[in-house]
């Protein structure tokens, strides 16, 4: 198997890997670069635990190659806080108790900070309609619906003090 | 809306919603899954053989190709170990030796340096089987035509608790025969007879299952798993392979979710078992989601008759039930999902004569095993759509049916046993008033429907009747508190009640506390599993126990040091304080270091370490032929659930538009963290409900893949979901609690039942009620023209 050269930004830092042709990004991030956090649920595309921000978009990194992230910019839910600062979706799922085993928050958390940046004014209905590609079996997805209007609300009335 | 937790100076350890304690490094992406463990560049990766055969004998083996194969270290077969396992009835082997019984079984197993290789190495083993006829449905298989899927039955070492019948199929059979149910009937105005085939369903955790092993040159072995078992996993690996329970070490980080499928021992062993033999070096299995449709649990499949007659004032007068549960090729743990169903058999409900055959049914199906209500949502679900049907026969409102009916303190339970303290009645009343019962809304559009519906529910803690628990209460420098306990954190919160309780019984603020992490066999003290509802009852007595522990020699020591008596002492916000001198002194140090004598004469004190441990006493054994006992269970939590649907009568399709959910928990030590469950338990049973089954076909599964089997995603809930908190308090439970966390899913699949019902007018039958079977029923009922 050729191993590929890659360079890539991931939450924030510049990495250089070696990778199989065949390796997912999912299997880069947690089995090269151990950025667990991103979890395997499916390996197939059908429950959104490994969901990323690829150059913005949210992605299940379980369906893309490793190969083809060269010159990418990756955020994983390790990327989500600041120096040691929540992000505001973050600090909402926990306040609305939306995590229960926590299997699938990462991706959750991914899906909601993707949403809330191209629309930071999401209406229950589209938070939901944002999420149906993560499947959660603990909470039910009411507080995590919750919690990302309120985590919305919150970045709002955040941006407005600066 | 869900309410928000409120970020109070100071909560009070119980009642107040403390946020969990598990939340921030689950939202950082920190917390650690058995997936996540790193294990350097000696790890080897398992693949498994499995049948594709639902029943054939072994005839041969030949695993020459794949040893043979670069890369691969090991390759195991059932040859290797003879050792049977299993938790009630030990009825199989970690790996097939004589006959496959079900499409999945685990025939051989491979460690290889990479999983592609393992997986190569697979494909490279030949087994010759000789097929035989199977068993796919359980009511045949208990049958004398039926082929005999385990003829050795008779030998299999049992729990004494456990009727196995052999030379059949039936692997336990649990009678009740109460009052005199053939009398009853003559005196009965109305009697409602039902059959009902309940399919199999799967736990669907969003963490397959994964397990890593490595044994060591002297043969301990070390086990890291997601499990809510470690103890038991333990115990029964140990047992299997003839080793010492104290040579079996399993460590368990959080879980990805459990909802029973990690309970008892489902894949661990094979991982262990293939690491026997390439010792020093571990090797790790995961299940692919495919395999984790069907080799690990299942939800067993339920047969069940209902008969069941009242008079003409609507008061219950006999059941009589027969339940057929599809235990699939091992029953080792299903079997006393068959004994659950038969001691709560009358449902939630005062019933003078009772007559009911709960039989666990070998097939050649996946194996059956614990899932979130043990049995209580697949007998609820035909049970309670058959108290409505009897409520419509005498003309009664089903609410006030049930108000007559559903079980109250002091009443007569099934088993003989005397129902202890219950808000039931309390959850019903609540639970109609919410949904607005009596009240029918204008549908949303003109081709729909609307109902209501409403079902009750009881379930008790099914487990052996001495199932213990322990805990540790240790004290740090800085005064801070360490619990270390044996029961998994899964979801359900148990960590955080644990420093709630914690806190409470000691006297420090709840964020001096501290839970040890992740569950170690060799270092935390003993929890039998972490099933059936029963850790913040369980568990919650013995933290309980240690704070108390630790609290009295912190206490002993202070009145020691101050010429004091103890009773003028009390832990306030984490100090010692005296009510008669008014001193006061930080529990910082002093838990560690002792309190120094006046004038250097010395010490007293030293660290402080409580104990405590928990095991309920007083749970009887039942007749073998009556299932009669003074005390069958330890106790039941109960609750109502209550829905209004709309059904589109152009494709059948069942909107679930409210959802109300009532329980009685005791006390609720974290009120928000119960609501969670209420929410989380009404989805699963509305996924359930709606969409959910294992479509097996001669043994083999047809959809084991999220896009075939379907769960509720977030635009399947109701916007809401209301939670009633009924506390009417358990007198042996620690601040009068009992457990929420299977319960909450109970009730949901007749609610829903009921409120099409109430629609549409059509009793669709079995679950799940999909767009097509609901669509199918109203066009053979006239409803609807193609
Ligand atoms: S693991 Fe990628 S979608 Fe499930
Ligand atoms: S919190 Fe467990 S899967 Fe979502």
């Amino acid at each position: 198997m050729a191993n590929h050269r890659i360079t890539l930004k991931i939450n924030g830092e510049y990495e250089q890997v070696d990778v199989p042709s065949q390796m997912t990004l999912l299997q880069m991030l947690r089995d090269k670069l151990a950025f667990t956090g991103t979890k395997n649920g499916c390996n197939a595309g059908e429950c959104g635990a490994c969901t990323v921000l690829l150059n913005g978009e949210p992605v299940n990194s379980c369906m893309i190659l490793a190969v083809e992230c060269q010159g990418a910019e990756i955020v994983t839910v390790e990327g989500l806080a600041q120096d040691g600062v929540l992000d505001p979706v973050q600090q909402a799922i926990i306040d609305h108790g939306g995590v229960q085993c926590g299997f699938c928050t990462p991706g959750v958390l991914i899906s909601a900070r993707a949403l809330i940046n191209r629309n930071p004014h999401p209406t229950p209905d589209e938070i939901s309609e944002a999420l149906v590609g993560n499947l959660c079996r603990c909470t039910g997805y009411l507080r995590i619906v919750d919690a990302i209007q309120d985590a919305a609300a919150r970045q709002e009335s955040l941006a407005a003090r600066l | 809306m869900t309410s928000q937790i409120e970020a109070t100076s100071a909560p009070h350890p119980i009642g107040d919603s403390v946020r969990r304690v598990d939340a921030r490094e689950k939202v950082v992406g920190s917390a650690m899954f058995a997936d996540d463990l790193q294990f350097g560049a000696g790890l080897l990766y398992a693949r498994i053989k499995r049948s594709h055969l639902p029943h054939a004998l072994i005839k041969r083996i030949d695993t020459s190709k794949a040893r043979a194969l670069p890369g691969v270290k090991a390759v195991v077969t059932g040859e290797d170990y003879a050792g049977h396992i299993g938790l009630y009835l030990q009825d199989r082997f970690i790996f097939c030796r004589d006959r496959v019984r079900y499409v999945g079984d685990p025939v051989a197993g491979v460690a290889a340096v990479s999983e592609e290789i393992a997986e190569q190495a697979v494909e490279l083993i030949e087994v010759e089987y000789e097929p035989l006829p199977g068993v796919f449905d359980p009511e045949y298989g208990a049958s004398p035509e039926a082929p005999l899927l385990h003829p050795d039955l008779g030998q299999y070492e049992v729990a004494n608790f456990i009727f196995p019948e052999p030379g059949t199929n039936i692997s336990n059979h649990f009678r009740i025969r109460k009052g005199d149910v053939d009398a009853a009937w003559a005196q009965c105005a109305a009697i409602v007879e039902r059959k009902y085939r309940i399919p199999h369903v799967q736990h669907v955790p969003i963490e397959p299952h994964v397990a890593t092993a490595r044994v060591d040159e002297n043969g301990k072995v070390r086990l890291w798993g997601s499990s809510q078992s470690p103890f038991a996993q333990r115990n029964l690996i140990a047992k299997s392979l003839g080793l010492s329970q104290s040579d079996v070490q399993v460590i368990a980080p959080y879980v990805g979710g459990g909802f029973g499928c990690k309970a008892g021992v489902s894949m661990e062993a094979l991982a262990v078992a293939i690491a026997m033999k390439v010792k020093g070096r571990p090797v790790k299995l995961r299940l692919t989601r495919e395999e984790e449709f069907y080799t690990a649990f299942v939800r067993q499949g339920l047969v069940a008759y209902f008969k069941m007659g009242c008079d003409a004032q609507g008061r219950l007068l006999a059941m009589e039930n027969r339940f057929y549960w599809d235990g699939g090729a091992y029953t080792e743990y299903g079997v006393n999902i068959t004994r659950a169903a038969g001691y709560s058999s009358s449902g939630p409900y005062n019933v003078p004569n009772v007559k009911t055959d709960s039989y666990c049914v070998y097939t050649n199906h996946p194996v059956g095993g614990p899932m979130r209500g043990f049995g209580m949502p697949e007998m609820h679900a035909g049970l309670e759509q058959c108290i409505d049907e009897l409520a419509l026969a005498v003309h009664m409102d089903p609410v006030q049916f049930r108000k007559i009916n559903c079980i109250k303190t002091g009443d007569t339970l099934v088993t003989g046993m005397t129902m202890h303290a219950t808000g039931l009645s309390e959850c019903l009343t609540r639970a109609a008033e919410a949904i607005g019962w009596g009240r029918k809304e204008p549908p949303s559009a003109p081709n729909k429907r609307r109902g209501k519906g409403i079902a009750l529910m009881w379930k008790a803690p099914a487990m052996p009747p001495n199932a213990g628990s322990s805990a540790k209460v240790a004290l740090n420098e800085d005064g801070t508190v360490t619990v270390s306990v044996g029961g998994q954190e899964i979801g359900q919160g148990s960590f955080t009640i644990a420093a709630q309780m914690a806190a409470a019984a000691l006297g420090v603020p709840i964020d001096w506390v501290r839970v040890a992490t992740p569950l170690d066999t060799n270092y935390s003290p003993y929890e039998w599993q972490t099933v059936a509802s029963r850790l913040t009852w369980s568990m919650g007595n013995a933290i309980t126990a240690a704070a108390r522990d630790a609290r009295r020699q912190i206490l002993e020591m202070v009145a020691k040091a101050w010429n004091e008596n103890i009773e003028d002492l009390d832990i306030i916000d984490g100090k010692v304080i005296s009510y008669k001198s008014e001193e006061a002194i930080s529990l910082k140090n002093i838990v560690i270091y002792g309190i120094p004598l006046p004038n250097d004469q010395g010490w007293v004190g030293g660290p402080v370490l409580g104990r405590g441990s928990f095991m309920p006493t007083y749970v009887t054994g039942l007749d073998a032929e009556t299932g009669q006992g003074p005390r069958a269970v330890v106790h039941y939590t109960t609750g109502a659930q209550a829905v209004e649907v709309e059904v589109d009568m152009d494709t059948g399709r069942v909107r679930v538009l409210r959802g109300v959910a009532a329980f009685d928990v005791g006390k609720a030590i974290n009120p928000e963290m119960v609501r969670a469950q209420m929410e989380g338990g009404f989805v699963q049973g509305l996924s359930t409900a709606l969409f959910e089954s294992l479509q097996l076909k001669e043994g083999v599964l047809q959809n084991p893949s999220f896009v075939d089997y379907r769960i509720a995603t977030s635009t399947d809930v109701p916007p809401d979901i209301e939670t009633i908190i009924v506390e009417v308090a358990q007198d042996d439970g620690p601040w009068g609690a009992r457990g929420i966390g299977e319960h909450a899913m109970v009730p949901t699949i007749p609610a829903i039942a009921n409120a099409i019902y109430d629609a549409i007018g059509i009793r669709v039958g079995a679950p799940p009620y999909t767009s097509e079977k609901v669509y199918l029923a109203m066009l053979e009922a006239g409803l609807v023209e193609e």
